[in-house]
């Protein structure tokens, strides 16, 4: 059939070029990535031109030097001696964090405002709708200022610092609490972790796979699975542990760990705001899945509980997943709004470093490539994260 | 997606080089001046001394008064002056695209400032050094207790690469608080986030007299960290303007040298002291090698005023400031302003 088809089509003689389709767009196409092309040399060239005219030096020369300014909150080892590169990378150890701590969190947060809003019980419901339409319509940076503000002034001053727990501070200089130093046994902990971790899911799939058609085995069995083995290599190793605490200096602490009135006030803000879309965004999902399936849950005898969990939530999450992504990628873009408070991210870090070396054609163009590959490292992730959600058509 | 992407990367590249485009179509400043009719000037949004709106919304201040001696010396008149705010991270993008043609913006002179950013610097029109500003009732004395101290600094300036510095020298450990914006830099230290603040010693004392709930409360430290030659820069490559804006600046310290002021101006052009008539254009010459009216240094003096009036003006005595004359008297006095010669 097709075969005969296509043998008329070639009876009918070839359409002379331009009037193919598909090679008239293949055409059009090759013409507009030649124009843009040629658009893009040039202005590269123009600015080339007009830099070296101007006699301001350009490259990427200045990334091995000294870069010399100081940098509060880092993730790894960093001093004024080091490199203009490596102080990108803290810039950029930060964004991450915060995009990660803050896509978890308004995760959570969103779904939990997405069933409230949908919630049978009225004040609930009502709540939820105004945290959604208050948040939601205010601008971002407003937010994080209102976040800072709040903090700084809530907080008491050093010297008369809270003290909720022995060895936890909290005051306008942020919270600071112990960790626990570094033991070589820690590697080991994180091993068991693995294993613990790979147990669990091993047992969950052979369950699955054995027991078919029953119901799952109740969830804290995996759950204890988890922890077991790193407590077991702990103890076994000794119990080796030592707290780096916190200490009163004259100014404020030292040693521990600190959460800075910034970072808090970024992330508080980047996961409220962001979960009140989160959350319209799940209440979409959950009403996109037909009420014939809850209610053919509840006559098989599953809890609403049940019923949201196994029958409606796996379902939504279809509609979910592909808007959802871009709220990631907003909040991840979005996270550049700490410079206005100083939390030193990728765009603070990356700001200071064009004005230093005024090359801030070459630090735009580096910092915009670390914000496109955080982006499509997410929508890669999200993508992948789809198909395997998706319905699977035979 | 991957068209999308090209897309993206061209669109970058067209604002990028757009933005450094716009340079080329700016003809040699001067005529771009004259043409437009007015000098465009970027100057602090809001430093006390230097430059910050009055009630009225006029900009007073040694930098804003710079920006009117340039436009008395070019168009003859003071007024003609257009002011763009600029921030630190705006400023030095604002020169280099030829949205501004000058820059007084409390502007340290440095060497890859006047090379690679490509800038050239006029004489120097306030000696400053960065210090540190703290809560009297911290009890520190010396900017040398600072060790584990908080310290509140705006980014991108060489403010903050002194402060890492001088920590660095003196094997002493800081936590930087960096904010862009002066405003919210001088909230977060007045509401305890910072133990100290740094900046020109200069910009201390105005954030103390202007922004302190009580400036009483806040000493600044005896340090001075760091020589910051505060300048107006122009754009490389146009050394005509350079020239003019230079001797802007050496009007008004000569005028100061030889008791021009702007109250005696008139009389002082009947003076006999020769290098006063060059100055004043009583004997013709010098505004033509400028390319300016001869009239040039007198407009300046006459509506703006010499250098040690501007000062006393905005930063001394007759200031909220109130700031000693320190490097900046003249060299006769003990200080580092030196106009060269008129001739």
């Amino acid at each position: 059939m097709a075969h005969d088809r296509s043998r008329r089509r070639r009876d009918l003689g070839r359409p002379a070029p331009w009037n193919d389709a598909r090679l008239r767009s293949l055409g059009l196409q090759a013409a507009v990535f030649i124009l843009l092309l040629a658009l893009a040399a040039y202005l590269a060239g123009n600015a080339a031109a007009n830099l070296s005219r101007q006699g301001i030096a350009t490259g990427f020369d200045f990334l091995g030097r000294e870069a010399s300014f100081a940098i509060a909150t880092t993730l790894i080892r960093y001093s004024p001696a080091d490199s203009y590169a490596r102080a990108l990378l803290v810039g950029l150890l930060n964004t991450l964090l915060v995009s990660a701590l803050g896509i978890a969190l308004a995760t959570l947060l969103g779904l939990a405002v997405g069933l409230a809003r949908l919630s049978r019980n009225w004040l609930l419901s009502r709540l939820a709708l105004v945290y959604v339409e208050l948040l939601r319509n205010t601008p971002l940076l407003l937010q994080i200022f209102l976040w800072w503000d709040l903090l700084r002034l809530a907080a008491p001053p050093p010297r008369t610092a809270w003290r909720p727990l022995p060895g936890v501070f909290v005051s306008v200089r942020g919270v600071y609490f112990p960790v626990p130093v570094y033991q070589p046994l820690y590697l080991w902990m994180g091993v068991a972790l693995a294993g613990g971790v790979a147990a669990a899911t091993g047992l969950r799939v052979w369950v699955r796979r054995a027991r078919a058609g029953r119901p799952p085995l109740p969830a804290w069995i995996g759950f204890a699975l988890v922890p077991l083995p790193p407590l077991a290599v702990f103890l076994a190793g000794g119990a080796p542990h030592l707290l780096d605490v916190p200490h009163v200096t004259r100014f404020d602490f030292s040693g521990g760990q600190s959460i800075t009135p910034e970072f808090a006030a970024l992330l508080a803000a980047l996961v409220a705001y962001t979960a009140a879309f989160i959350g319209e965004i799940v209440r979409g999902g959950i009403l996109a899945v037909s009420r014939g399936q809850s209610e053919a849950a509840a006559a098989l005898g599953l809890t609403r509980g049940q019923a949201l969990r196994l029958v409606v939530l796996p379902q939504a999450i279809r509609v979910i997943v592909p808007p959802l992504t871009s709220e990631y990628l907003n909040l991840a873009k979005n996270s550049s709004l700490a410079i206005a408070v100083g939390f030193p991210e990728l765009f603070a870090v990356t700001d200071t470093i064009a004005n230093q070396t005024g090359q801030s054609i070459e630090t735009m163009t580096l910092v915009a490539s670390a914000y496109l590959a955080i982006s499509l490292t997410i929508s890669l992730l999200m993508n992948l994260y789809n198909r395997s959600a998706a319905l699977v058509e035979r | 997606m991957r068209r999308l992407k090209f897309v993206g990367a061209t669109l970058a590249a067209a604002v990028l080089g757009l933005a450094a485009g716009s340079a080329a179509c700016a003809g040699p400043t001067l005529d771009g001046v004259r043409s437009r009719g007015v000098v465009t000037c970027a100057v602090n949004p809001g430093l006390a001394g230097f430059a910050m709106p009055d009630h009225e919304g006029n900009y007073q201040g040694l930098d804003a008064d710079t920006c009117r001696a340039i436009a008395a010396a070019v168009l003859g008149d003071a007024g003609k002056v257009k002011f763009v705010p600029a921030n630190a991270q705006q400023r030095f993008t604002l020169l280099q695209t030829g949205e501004a043609d000058v820059l007084a913006r409390n502007t340290t002179w440095t060497l890859l400032r006047d090379t690679e950013n490509g800038f050239n610097f006029a004489p120097v029109t306030y000696y400053d050094g960065q210090g540190f500003m703290v809560a009297k009732k911290l009890g520190v004395k010396s900017a040398r207790e600072l060790d584990g101290a908080t310290i509140c600094v705006q980014p991108g300036t060489t403010t903050e690469l002194n402060l890492a510095d001088y920590f660095r020298t003196n094997h002493l450990s800081f936590k930087p608080l960096v904010i862009e914006k002066l405003d919210e830099v001088e909230n977060a230290f007045f509401s305890g986030r910072c133990d100290a603040y740094t900046t020109d010693r200069s910009g201390l004392a105005a954030t103390r007299a202007s922004k302190a709930p009580n400036p009483d409360d806040y000493v600044i430290l005896p340090e001075i960290i760091s020589k910051e030659p505060l300048a107006p820069a122009v754009r490389q490559g146009d050394d005509e303007w350079l020239d003019i804006v230079s001797w802007t600046v050496f009007a008004m310290i000569g005028a100061e040298e030889k008791g021009i002021t702007s109250a005696n101006v008139d009389a002082m052009t009947r003076s006999d002291d020769p290098e006063v008539q060059r100055i004043l254009g009583s004997s013709p010459g010098l505004g033509k090698a400028l390319h300016l009216d001869d009239k040039w240094a007198y407009d300046i003096i006459k509506q703006v005023g010499n250098y040690g009036e501007v000062f006393e003006r905005n930063l001394g005595a007759r200031s909220r400031l109130n700031l000693p004359r320190g490097l900046n008297a003249l060299w006769t006095k003990g200080g580092l302003m030196y106009a060269m010669p008129f001739r």
